[in-house]
């Protein structure tokens, strides 16, 4: 048994530049024998390689629209591939937005129990660390009010908490470390730092360098959908840097 | 650390997914039902307080006013077909929504898709079973005295349309995420389902007035099937209709043919839906 805990082969992502067309632009295209293109397409990710050993911490960076998030999505299962496979071993939690699952009308309570168990918790396990997850949100006497209530720096401090608490094999963060006031952020820092001694796979999208910088041992770059470079942390900050 | 193996992320167990995660089902359902009644004084009551009044109106306006309380119990043969066709009505129109509406998620997290359409025919059956108190309540009151093979075939019936409503609901809420012309289309097949089954008028007009082929396509809509069980359940064992010169009049071989034909074509419905969903499964997060 190897010990990789994601391997990713040679994948490619194609998306249609043009959702909006409609059911008879489409009925006359697929008349039409499907001649012609009915949207242009691009290659968000062209043939990227990469191994994660079990235990590593990666970096993913590049510029906007270099095709991270997508990566990350491809990872976690929301989309799939075009080519190339994707494979992972354990629990994998994708956090590619903290607080996807919120819903503004319930109170933070509810949706404590019911982004944990969509994080793949189940309702006890959501249960026994329900009082850690409050701690760490340090949300206190506003656990019972409805979420529409709470200010945005509140609302992603319990989003945050709850992912963090789920215990995963992999963990997938795309942008979230910089939620937060900044004893919150130092306080989110130690807690992936905390993950990461622990064991558990990290993949990590941030335009902050100095934070990855602290956080994780690999960096791997991607640029237009290709992969340009992979190796230590500093080396793929300083590339960045350069430009 | 785990000892499990490499694996490709999306497994796509489909339905038997949603059995493997009922602790989230569950919680999906009540944070539907939660929010649909939030700040409201009356809460789920209000899924009492509307077919009842439902009811009442069709005793009078209907009845008193339109005659047609000289039919027996008119009024019973009405309200069980047209509670049928809103569990319908909500379990697919709602279940088409589902995905668009939780769009958030779904493009986020890496959740069993089936999962909201599912809830959505689960809160739609929380919604059922108030209205089917108030049936019975009304068929007490009315002398209903129930043989055992009738009560058997209003579960089917109530299975008919739950398979039905979830296979159809399967089906169109993931064209919706391609075409939200699909919502539209719904809509207007759920404003003809009170008419393509016997839910306002006797199903032998159909076959009187328009013949015996037409009525033949006619029957085998699973609706039509189910409203014409909850009929022989419901409205046909209470006592006027009993002692009514002409008696119940309902379509032959019900039980023994129609029911299982409603069974079997609903079930593949039910293929064909999940198949399609599955199908389209994977172009979800990126076309929402
Ligand atoms: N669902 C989609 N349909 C069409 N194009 C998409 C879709 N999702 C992403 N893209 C395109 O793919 C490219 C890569 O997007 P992605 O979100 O992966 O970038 P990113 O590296 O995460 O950028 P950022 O640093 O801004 O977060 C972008 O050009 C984007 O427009
Ligand atoms: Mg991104």
């Amino acid at each position: 048994m190897g010990s990789e805990a994601i391997v990713v082969e040679n994948v490619s992502k194609r998306f249609n530049l043009r959702h909006t067309r409609s059911l008879k632009e489409t009925v006359v295209w697929l008349l039409k024998g499907r001649r012609g293109d009915l949207s242009s397409t691009f290659m968000a990710l062209d043939g990227v390689d990469i191994n994660v050993e079990v235990g590593e911490s990666v970096a993913l960076l590049g510029l906007n629209g270099s095709g991270k998030s997508t990566l990350l999505k491809l990872i976690s299962g929301v989309m799939t591939t075009d080519s190339g496979t994707v494979r992972t071993r354990g629990k994998v939690a994708g956090l590619i937005e903290v607080g996807a699952g919120f819903h503004p009308d319930l109170t933070g309570r509810e949706n404590v129990f019911l982004n944990g168990v969509i994080l793949g918790m189940t309702e006890k396990e959501t249960a026994e660390r329900f009082d850690a997850i409050v701690e760490f949100s340090e949300i206190g006497k506003f656990i019972d009010t409805e979420v529409k209530f709470y200010s945005s720096g509140m609302f992603l401090r319990l989003a945050f908490a709850v992912a963090v608490h789920t215990n995963p094999d992999v963990f997938l963060i795309d942008e979230i470390l910089s939620v937060g006031d900044e004893p919150f952020q130092k306080k989110c820092l130690a807690r992936v730092q905390e993950l990461r001694d622990s064991g558990c796979t990290l993949v990590v999208v941030s335009h902050d360098l100095d934070m990855v910088s602290k956080v994780c041992d690999r960096g791997v770059v991607l640029r237009q959908g290709k992969k340009v470079a992979d190796g230590p942390i500093g080396e793929a900050v300083s590339l960045l840097r350069e430009g | 650390m785990s000892q499990d193996a490499l694996a490709a992320p999306d497994k796509g167990g489909g339905l038997f997914d949603v059995l493997r995660r009922r602790d989230l089902l569950r919680l999906i359902v009540r944070k539907e039902l939660k929010v649909r009644y939030r700040s409201s004084v009356l809460g789920l009551l209000w899924s009492y307080v509307k077919p009842g009044v439902q009811f009442v109106v069709f005793y009078f306006a209907l009845g008193v006013f339109l005659g047609l309380n000289k039919q027996p119990n008119f009024v019973i043969y009405m309200f069980s077909g047209i509670i049928l066709v809103n569990y319908f009505s909500e379990a697919f129109g709602q279940a088409t929504r589902s995905v668009v509406a939780n769009a958030a998620l779904v493009k986020k997290i890496y959740l069993p898709r089936e999962l909201f359409p599912v809830a959505s025919v689960w809160v739609a059956i929380v919604h059922f079973l108030p209205q089917m108190l108030i049936l019975l309540v009304a068929c007490f009151f009315f002398g209903w005295t129930p043989t055992i093979p009738q009560l058997i075939g209003a579960a089917g019936a109530f299975v008919i349309v739950t398979m039905l409503s979830l296979g159809l609901g399967l089906f169109f809420a993931a064209a919706n995420v391609l075409f939200r012309d699909s919502e539209n289309i719904v809509d207007l097949m759920l404003m003809m389902a009170t008419w393509f089954s016997p839910v306002l008028y006797a199903w032998y007009l159909v076959r009187d007035t328009l013949g015996e082929t037409f009525y033949f396509f006619y029957q085998l809509n699973p609706m039509t099937i189910a409203v014409e069980l909850f009929h022989a359940a419901f409205w046909s064992p209470t006592s006027a209709v009993r002692l009514a010169p002409e008696g119940a009049r309902l379509p032959e071989n019900l039980l023994s043919l129609w029911l299982p034909v409603g069974l079997l074509i609903s079930l593949l419905i039910l293929a064909v839906g999940q198949s399609a969903f599955r199908r389209l499964e994977g172009r979800f997060a990126q076309e929402l």
